[in-house]
């Protein structure tokens, strides 16, 4: 039984490694992509797919730790501080308001992947404003951004599902 | 797809489209100066109608051209604000989140119920 536990361990310990690591290429190839069409903080999300990936085979508590690792290390290699502040900004939103809806409402990849998308947003957004000092940021880009979140949410939703069908 | 996943997928996109027909497409005003902030702190207001290049702080650098103003110059490494449309009659922000640098569109000369810019609405 000791031993059954011991290998189940590994495997996620090499599980977790494995989407923290996918989950930093990710952010890395987002960064080359120039999705952006003048709003600020508007991109694809594709790090969220291994979040997902992570939140549907554990718990929160692992999605967050892949999370916090790779934007500490994204922050790191290619951010500053305030980067790493807007980013851990949106993921902690992005993450709480993802297991409220898988969890409590029961929604599916879909639906917890554009949720996600946009909280993700949002969360990035409300801290833009005390950092500018300028509520007018919330009205003038949030409209934006939640379109945004609802278009890459379904995409990268259906990209999760895909992976899930296909990864044991 | 769940039938509420579906319900709630659709409800936030036409809420979200709704919205950005009201604040990008539906006219507010116009738009006569833009007012640059730095850090939450006036910097300037300027008129759209001078063309002239401004300096901002160390930082920044903008340029007011044939009423509308652009930002050309940012210290920043991803220069996100460089890339950000134009601004003009219409009204909008640039920001520089790097360098807590605002530039947005202010009520000119011709208007004067929207003098507070955007902030009013909220």
């Amino acid at each position: 039984m000791t031993q059954w536990c011991n290998v189940m361990n590994q495997k996620k310990t090499a599980y977790l490694g494995l989407f923290a690591a996918i989950a930093i290429i990710f952010g890395y190839v987002e960064s080359l992509i120039p999705f952006f069409a003048g709003i600020p903080g508007m991109k694809l999300g594709l790090a969220n797919l291994a979040v997902l990936f992570v939140l549907e085979k554990y718990t929160w508590k692992e999605a967050a730790l892949v999370s916090l690792v790779r934007i500490l290390i994204i922050g790191f290699m290619f951010g500053n501080g305030s980067s790493i502040m807007y980013s851990l900004a949106g993921a902690t939103l992005s993450l709480m308001v993802m297991v409220f809806v898988k969890n409590k409402i029961g929604f599916g990849h879909l639906g917890v992947s554009v949720a996600g998308g946009v909280s993700h947003n949002i969360g990035q957004l409300l801290v833009a404003v005390p950092a500018t000092h300028t509520v007018g940021l919330l009205y003038y880009y949030a409209p934006a951004l939640m379109v945004s979140g609802v278009v890459t949410g379904l995409l990268i939703g259906v990209l999760t599902r895909e992976v899930l069908k296909r990864i044991p | 797809m769940k039938k509420k996943e579906f319900i709630f997928i659709s409800a936030l996109l036409a809420f979200s489209i709704l919205l950005c027909l009201y604040v990008y497409v539906v006219p507010h005003g116009k738009y006569g100066s833009i007012q640059i902030t730095v850090n939450g702190e006036l910097y300037g207001t300027y008129s759209l109608g001078k063309d002239q290049v401004i300096q901002i702080g160390d930082t920044n650098v903008c340029e007011i051209k044939n009423g509308e103003v652009k930002m050309t110059e940012a210290d920043c490494p991803d220069h996100l604000c460089m890339k950000q449309p134009a601004v003009g009659s219409s009204g909008g922000y640039i920001v520089c989140l790097p360098n807590k640098v605002v530039i947005q569109g202010e009520g000119g000369s011709d208007s004067q119920d929207s003098s507070g810019g955007f902030d009013a609405v909220v």
